[in-house]
């Protein structure tokens, strides 16, 4: 292990115990663990000397660990503002104004999808697709947590809470 | 058929295959055509084109040949209506995003995916949205990237991960937004990576250096036999009006499978540079002048004859390159004897020669390549096998995963990308006992095998690392690694200076090449050699205190327009016809690809023109073939040991020889004239 990881030492711990539960030598199946914690310990997204050290720290090459961190959307691989907001456009919160409420967001933030606010506060990922919430369509999931029934004030609302 | 084998029919016919065994390896054993892009016989599996989709019997759908197993009973049909309605649905998919810039494209003429296109493509596309573009990265100096030509068959990143030992390239993003990249941005550092222009499939990756120079189809194919390190693979030169463009490699499973190192690729980048001779070079007045041959030959002869008649035939000594061909190495060894002198050499930067008549004649490896995959242990003394033999290197990795226990003896650790069983560092000095208890500690089973490498040859105390190499049990294969790519024919060649000597009261066993760098005889000749670099360390001053001095050289290197008397320009492996024996001590011919560029000619030819102007007799050759015939009767009558009077000499002082000992690690891309010349190798060295 290099002197200057990027890695805090109970993420370094925690990749391990995670590490340790799988068989020997399948050690880098812990990788997609390993990435979850690295970003939320980064303000949630992964630059490249972190995704590198997650790399020592599973013993796998750099470029494999780029390979899933790219290939996963819940991974962001470019600074993004603090509060990640996701809008199911699926076709139970379509038919419900998911899209309507998309397109309110990205008017009241002054962003796209896939952007952040100015502040670094909000950002807006990318459409999603169905995160299994059609009951409480429309629906949207603001830094893990899911708003069912959501309407355009409700979102104001929420939105409102996490500028402050 | 072993036990296990299957039965099973493929359009009608009746095959037979090893249970387990995947349906494509067998049809193309058979000869049966099934199409593809990601299957690649030397690697794992992926399945992902569908481009080898068959029609199986049973099956609801067509299946990926690359991944059916073939099984008793099993019916398959390649060219059904499903089969073939199945592949064409493939194509129409991989060329949807594949830009039509055929025409532009190096791969064009030998392009997998244009070849399929005509058999199995449409002629009109239906896709009529956008087509995506890719960015390409920077991969270095040797590969060139066209991504969106891509189809994501992902061969170049399981070579890296199989074969390489180092996945240097990877699938990001996924969907329409996967890419085949670094990410970061580097180069391909690997020695090997060359290799991913010829397993890429389409454009994609493609040798950076001949981008754009050639046509596939406009090139003439000659087979030949690399130079630059005892493994001789086997390339192809592919030629256009007279010049060779560019290497592919040319498969032979014993030797080379069908990968080749970046250095054999990429080192004919160095023909036709700048100091290259097309004319011989006479110094008159202090300075070199271009000259004619007739003028050239008088000037040589002259040269040679002279200090033969004031100071005997002994004042006269021969370097030669370990690259050299063995016609060459012959040639020039009759010619120092018929002089009177048995001062001749190849072992340029080896410094201790003591107990060289005992040494077997021809340094190898005591074993064939594909033996090395079976090998229990093996221990290496001072080895950069990955820099010296690449392609052995990766015969030692494939024997590593499979369970032979490998360690290294070397000065500190290197780079191994495999699993190791030891890696002893330690000082020069200690090399002699750590190489006894290393062999004693770590060699067991049944086969195997102690290699010394290029830094144990330049050990100051070389002789006794042979020696100890030797006296191992005999279970134990003591081989070599040796420096060029043709040592072992020159060591059967006799181009030693104990080797073949007349019988003949006047003649003892000469100065060995340490002796020659030290108290360089009246008349030197240097035959592909340039001394600053090929020799060892300070025998560039030594060697030009001589009184004469004729260089037989492609290039005029900076010691050579200052020092050299008569220079002539000689051609490179790839424009002479010779033979080279290599490790596993196969003897390989080859004919000359192109023509030696302006005036320069092969080296045999200019030996036999010098013994003309000489008036030696025996060098009536009309065609290298007699020179090696003679020379291969020579050396199955010889003896197995030189006279016993001929131990070579030993260094000055033991001690500062270690000190410097350090500086004699001999990088990858400096190993001889051709590779040093070639810009992008040096480009890939540096970054």
């Amino acid at each position: 292990m290099s002197d200057k990881t990027p890695l805090s030492s109970a993420a370094l711990s925690a990749i391990r115990a995670s590490a340790a539960r799988f068989p020997a030598g399948r050690q880098r199946s812990a990788v997609l663990d390993a990435l979850r914690l690295a970003q939320s310990e980064n303000g949630g997204w992964l630059s490249v000397p972190l995704m590198d050290a997650v790399a020592e720290a599973l013993d796998m090459p750099p470029i494999q660990v780029y390979e899933v961190a790219t290939f996963y959307s819940m991974f962001e691989v470019r600074p993004v503002g603090r509060h990640c907001v996701s809008v199911c456009t699926n076709i139970s919160c379509w038919l419900r104004g998911g899209e309507e409420l998309l397109a309110h967001l990205e008017k009241r933030l002054s962003i796209g999808v896939g952007e952040s606010t100015a502040n670094g506060r909000i950002y807006l990922k990318k459409e999603e697709e169905c995160l299994a919430a059609c009951a409480g369509a429309p629906m949207m999931m603001v830094d893990h947590r899911y708003y069912e029934h959501v309407s355009a004030e409700d979102a104001d609302r929420i939105i409102g809470e996490l500028q402050r | 058929m072993p036990d296990n084998s299957v039965r099973f029919t493929v359009d009608g016919r009746e095959l037979e295959g090893a249970a387990g065994e995947m349906l494509i390896a067998a049809t193309d054993r058979e000869g049966i055509y099934v199409p593809r892009f990601c299957y690649h016989p030397k690697l794992s599996v992926a399945a992902n084109c569908r481009m080898c989709l068959v029609d199986v019997e049973g099956a609801p759908k067509p299946l990926p040949a690359c991944a059916t197993p073939v099984a008793e009973g099993m019916s398959v049909r390649t060219h059904s209506q499903r089969a073939i309605s199945a592949q064409r649905a493939t194509m129409e998919f991989l060329l949807i995003n594949h830009p039509l810039d055929c025409p532009v494209c190096d791969q064009g003429g030998e392009c997998e995916l244009q070849d399929l296109a005509m058999g199995f493509g449409r002629d009109i596309s239906r896709f009529s949205e956008g087509k995506r573009a890719v960015p390409d990265p920077d991969l270095g100096p040797l590969v060139s990237t066209d991504m969106t030509r891509c189809i994501h068959c992902t061969r170049c990143v399981r070579f890296g991960e199989e074969i390489a030992g180092v996945q240097e390239l990877g699938a990001t993003g996924r969907s329409e937004h996967m890419e085949i990249t670094t990410w970061v941005k580097r180069s391909l550092r690997h020695e090997l990576s060359g290799n991913v222009i010829d397993v890429c499939p389409v454009g994609a990756l493609n040798n950076k250096p001949y981008r754009f120079t050639a046509r596939a189809w406009e090139m003439t194919a000659h087979p030949t036999v690399a130079p630059h390190d005892c493994v001789g693979s086997a390339l192809y030169a592919h030629v256009l009006r007279g010049r060779v463009r560019r290497i592919v490699p040319r498969e032979n499973e014993a030797v080379n499978e069908t990968w080749i190192s970046d250095r054999d690729r990429f080192s004919c980048e160095g023909l036709y540079v700048g100091d290259r001779l097309e004319k011989p070079l006479v110094r008159r007045n202090g300075r070199l002048v271009e000259t004619g041959w007739e003028e050239a030959l008088a000037a040589a002869a002259d040269g040679l004859a002279q200090l033969r008649e004031e100071q005997g035939g002994q004042a006269l000594g021969a370097l030669v390159s370990p690259s050299a061909t063995c016609e060459e190495g012959y040639l020039l060894k009759k010619l120092m004897h018929a002089l009177g002198s048995a001062n001749i050499d190849y072992r340029l930067r080896r410094r201790d020669f003591r107990g060289q008549q005992k040494e077997p004649p021809a340094p190898w490896l005591g074993m064939r390549f594909a033996e090395v995959e079976s090998l229990d242990s093996l221990l290496m003394v001072g080895c950069d096998l990955r820099g010296e033999a690449p392609i052995l290197a990766h015969r030692v990795r494939k024997a590593a995963l499979s369970g032979a226990r490998v360690s290294y003896l070397d000065l500190a650790e290197r780079e191994y990308l495999h699993p190791i069983e030891k890696a002893i560092a330690a000082p020069p000095g200690d090399w002699a006992d750590a190489l006894a208890r290393a062999a004693a500690d770590s060699l067991s089973g049944q086969g195997c095998a102690v290699w010394l490498g290029g830094l144990a040859l330049r050990h100051p105390a070389c002789s006794e690392l042979l020696e100890i190499a030797a006296d191992l049990p005999a279970e134990v294969v003591s081989g070599r690694v040796s420096e060029g790519g043709n040592a072992a024919g020159l060591g059967l060649a006799g181009v030693l200076p104990f080797a073949d000597i007349p019988n003949d009261a006047s003649f003892s066993p000469g100065m060995d090449a340490g002796l020659m760098q030290r108290q360089a005889p009246g008349g030197m000749v240097l035959m592909g050699a340039e001394p600053e670099f090929d020799c060892a360390a300070g025998a560039e001053d030594a060697l030009a205190e001589a009184q004469f001095i004729l260089a037989l050289n492609p290039w005029a290197s900076d010691w050579m327009r200052q020092h050299a008397h008569v220079v002539l320009p000689t051609a490179t492996y790839l424009e002479t016809p010779g033979t080279f024996v290599n490790g596993q001590l196969d003897w390989q011919s080859f004919a000359a690809a192109a023509p030696p560029p302006g005036l320069a000619r092969p080296a045999w030819k200019v030996l036999r023109a010098l013994a003309g102007r000489l008036e030696l007799e025996g060098f009536g050759y009309s065609s290298p073939d007699q020179a090696l015939a003679d020379l291969r009767r020579q050396a199955d009558s010889r003896p197995d040991a030189g006279p016993a009077s001929s131990g070579g000499s030993a260094v000055d002082s033991q001690a500062a020889e270690e000190e410097r000992f350090a500086g004699l690690q001999l990088p990858m891309h400096s190993v001889d004239g051709l590779v040093r010349r070639s810009l992008p190798l040096q480009q890939a060295a540096a970054a």
